[in-house]
């Protein structure tokens, strides 16, 4: 299917998302749309989805005109979108999702449906059980459900926007496979991305925006150095590790287990020290999650003790644990960072001193302008944090992180953001372990962890296999680790 | 100021469906709705004596409504507004049934707001500890709490608190006029209870708006999982919310009795729970639309009470016009986020001619 996008533009009032994008998608190749973040590259992928509305431009499918308001129209006419946050039912088991949208008239035909996933998951490689509740499945998983979904729709053209956040290496891997497999059956893949690697491994032809329009196109072979000027202008330094000598233990966890997410926590003893920063590496959903939330207080710990500066915090609450100064960051932005309808002022606000009586707007409002322009937010002071863009939203929250803590524990910190938006953010948490400050972090890129991180904790199958500092190991050890060979 | 004029649009809008819906159940059911229009208008500010009638029933409606405001704001649906109302009620005859012999009147009537708010916020966290300990749904629990509520007045008005000799439908025992909200003597309103209201507005809207437990309660309304993250406790809140809801319907329960009827009577809540919930949700959460809305209910109210005897209709037409009010409320309620919708779209439109 060929698809020609002509003089796109969207106006969010008076912000230019997109500002005249030409585009054209040829059937059979996959296509990259490469951008740092806010460069208007989902904004024009939902347009094409049908989520959001053009404010000017005409879409051309096979050449004729097309015009469709929702996402359903554009299924009807081949084009599926893959979204950042997948759009599913959390209450729902993996095989009712498959189900949904495809479902005509009364009955439901399950036995059908179980069959079709059950060979088109299996033709893919993708380990997804149909009667597994959506709710405990990882994003890369609920990634992959959705592929599936959109297939089984009879999708010609598929949108795919930063699939590649939040999962595992091996899922990437799968994943990659899938869409070449797809490219070759003729059908059009389209990869929204801000990584530069996932692009040059992938795609067959890139275009890049920047800043709402078409900066460059580009072919196999790519090359790298002209790709980053045409996205950032001048290409940007990576930061080193920090070089501060750990000091005292923070956190000390005694052969504790907690349960939660897929695999639980088991069994794990770790000993975290002042000023370090921790990486987190594993396939996602191998208990990297479940370890951020007990050291935070967030799960109850059901065997095993927790010590945080010398005091013992079994069975204590999140609260006690931030008291202590501990933050923690929660990689699902919308569903646990921020608050849907509240804007950036009211979320300062939310942080001011609890035992106030009276909330000082004006401070907060100040206070929000400043973070907004130190971070370089995409919005102002009253914008609603759901009308962020999804980078923006991550910036807004590292925004938050108070100013001398004791522990910070993140997950997934970088995730959405473009290659330049990560340096920045590690620089400035750097600067936090100057102070002694310890960062613990999780991340689905091994790159990110062994360019930060002083030392690399490996998770398997809800366990701690590998406890090393990064100087000492390298990505292919590390890779071996995360399958589970040490 | 731009958007409350787009409010006031909307609510117009919601008016004109509601006008609609209620003249075609109207015209159905044979009655002229113009007529009946005229008679309820007629009926409820034709003169001051129906007016102060009105404002007897805007009064409690615009107490609930603040009440409601918190639990709205915390996403808590608050059923049981109307058996707060009652147990408000109810505390307050109880007081003031010990105020009988006593000489310090005035010190009772004090007294007996105090306890109206007493027995609603008692009986709004019982419905709260059942929520945030039992996690049982607080709309269960209150309309479970509400028939509760309604057995405990008709057991108190036919069992303990009857009248000597005759229990009856019609209540308990008149209090002496000494224990009566002072009345402005024309209106036979009590201005206590209008100076109450207004209060209660001003404290309301100060809260939500300025205050830490307006803003904690809007957070933990849109997530109470990042509220968490936060450093709030979203269950404490809720049983706070439940507090203030239950208080001020006590509040209105209260005035009920020492201002309206003087004793308790088995309807002594009159559905102005219920009907609040109403208001609150056609005045879309903002306070300042409140009292308004709950004006034109009351007028309703009021006004609809007249049409059998003017026009020979079957009384139960009003009660039809009632229950029309609400679907064509709910109706509007479903249709505002599309309005919001088509709101967004014009806005991009617009855009494009520029």
């Amino acid at each position: 299917m060929w698809i020609e996008l002509q003089d796109i533009h969207k106006h969010y009032g008076s912000v230019k998302a997109n500002n005249g994008v030409n585009l054209k998608i040829a059937p059979g190749r996959i296509h990259g749309i490469l951008g740092e973040n806010g460069a208007g590259k989902s904004t024009l992928m939902k347009i094409l989805a049908g989520f959001s509305q053009k404010t000017q431009g005409s879409i051309l499918i096979d050449g004729q005109g097309v015009n469709y308001r929702d996402p359903a129209h554009a299924a009807e006419l081949g084009i599926g979108m893959l979204y950042q946050d997948p759009l599913d039912f959390q209450l729902l088991s993996v095989l009712d999702n498959f189900m949904l949208g495809q479902t005509r008239g009364v009955s439901q035909h399950k036995k059908a449906f179980r069959k079709q996933f059950i060979e088109l998951a299996g033709s893919f490689n993708f380990a997804l059980h149909p009667d597994t509740p959506l709710k405990i499945l990882t994003i890369g998983e609920r990634q992959q459900l959705e592929l599936l979904r959109l297939l089984a729709l009879g999708i010609q053209a598929l949108i795919l926007d930063e699939p590649t956040t939040g999962i595992s290496s091996t899922q990437k891997n799968t994943l990659f496979d899938s869409l070449k497999k797809l490219a070759a059956a003729g059908k059009s893949v389209i990869l929204v991305s801000h990584k530069l690697e996932d692009v040059e491994a992938l795609c067959d032809e890139v275009t890049v925006l920047r800043q709402g329009q078409v900066t460059g196109d580009m072919v196999q072979p790519f090359d790298s150095n002209r790709l980053l000027q045409m996205m950032f202008g001048a290409p940007p330094v990576p930061p080193g590790r920090s070089a501060a000598t750990p000091g005292s233990d923070v956190l000390v966890m005694r052969s504790v287990s907690g349960s939660g997410g897929r695999t639980g926590l088991k069994n794990c003893d770790v000993v975290i020290r002042q000023g370090e920063i921790v990486g987190l590496a594993g396939l996602e959903g191998s208990g990297q999650g479940v370890f951020l939330r007990v050291a935070g207080g967030l799960q109850p710990v059901s065997v095993g003790s927790i010590q945080l500066a010398g005091h013992t915090m079994d069975n204590r609450d999140h609260h006690s644990f931030k008291r202590r100064g501990v933050t923690f960051m929660p990689a699902s932005r919308l569903e646990e960072g921020l608050i849907t309808g509240m804007s950036i002022t009211e979320h300062f606000a939310l942080q001011q001193n609890h035992n106030r009586f009276m909330v000082k707007w004006q401070e907060a409002r100040n206070l929000a302008a400043a973070r907004i322009a130190n971070f370089r937010i995409k919005g102002t002071p009253d914008s609603p944090v759901d009308a962020l863009s999804g980078g923006n939203q991550q910036r807004l929250l590292l925004s938050f992180l108070p100013a001398n803590p004791v522990l910070l524990l993140l997950e997934n910190p970088t995730r959405g953001l473009d290659v330049e938006s990560v340096i920045w953010v590690w620089q400035h948490l750097q600067a936090y372990c100057r102070r002694m400050t310890s960062i613990v972090f999780s991340s689905s890129e091994l790159d990110e962890i062994l360019m930060v991180a002083d030392r690399v904790l490996v998770f398997f199958n809800g366990r701690i296999i590998k406890d090393v500092e990064s100087a000492r190991t390298d990505v292919h050890e590390l890779g071996m680790a995360i399958a589970g060979k040490v | 100021m731009k958007s409350y004029i787009l409010e006031f649009r909307q609510l117009l809008l919601t008016l004109a469906a509601v006008f609609a819906f209620t003249s075609l159940v109207m015209l159905i059911a044979g009655a002229p709705p113009f007529a009946a229009y005229y008679h309820i208008i007629k009926g409820s500010l034709g003169s001051w004596n129906k007016f102060s009638h009105v404002i007897k029933a805007w009064i409690p409606l615009t107490l609930c409504g603040c009440g409601l405001l918190f639990t709205f704001r915390i996403g808590l649906w608050n059923i049981g507004v109307e058996g707060q109302v009652m147990m408000g009620a109810v505390f307050t005859t109880a007081l003031l049934r010990f105020g009988v012999e006593s000489n310090a009147t005035v010190a009772f009537l004090g007294i007996s707001l105090l306890a109206g708010m007493l027995g609603g916020a008692i009986w709004a966290l019982i419905a709260g500890f059942l929520k945030t300990r039992g996690g049982v749904n607080e709309i269960f629990a209150g309309l479970g709490l509400n028939f509760v509520a309604q057995g405990i007045i008709l057991w108190l008005i036919f069992g303990p608190w009857r009248r000597p000799g005759v229990a009856s439908m019609s209540g308990t025992e008149t209090f002496p006029v000494s224990l009566w909200m002072p009345l402005l003597e024309a209106q036979r309103l009590s201005p206590v209870a209008l100076v109450t209201v207004m209060v209660a507005l001003v404290i309301s809207g100060l809260l939500l708006r300025y205050t830490r437990v307006g803003l904690n309660l809007k957070a933990i309304g849109g997530n109470p999982n990042a509220a968490y993250l936060f450093g709030l406790k979203p269950g404490r809140f809720m049983l706070l919310a439940m507090i203030f809801a239950g208080g001020f319907a006590g509040l209105a329960g209260s005035l009920q009795v020492s201002g309206v009827y003087h004793r308790l009577i088995p309807a002594i809540s009159s559905n102005y729970g219920y009907l609040a919930l109403l208001v609150v949700m056609l005045s879309n959460y903002n306070i300042w639309l409140v009292p308004p809305v709950a004006f034109f209910f009351a007028c309703l109210n009021v006004g609809s009470i007249q049409l059998p005897m003017v026009l020979q209709l079957d009384s139960s037409l009003s009660g039809v016009i009632q229950g029309a009010l609400v679907l064509a409320t709910l109706g509007v309620h479903a249709w505002r986020q599309r309005w919001a919708e088509i709101g967004e779209r014009e806005k991009n439109t617009g855009v494009k001619r520029d």
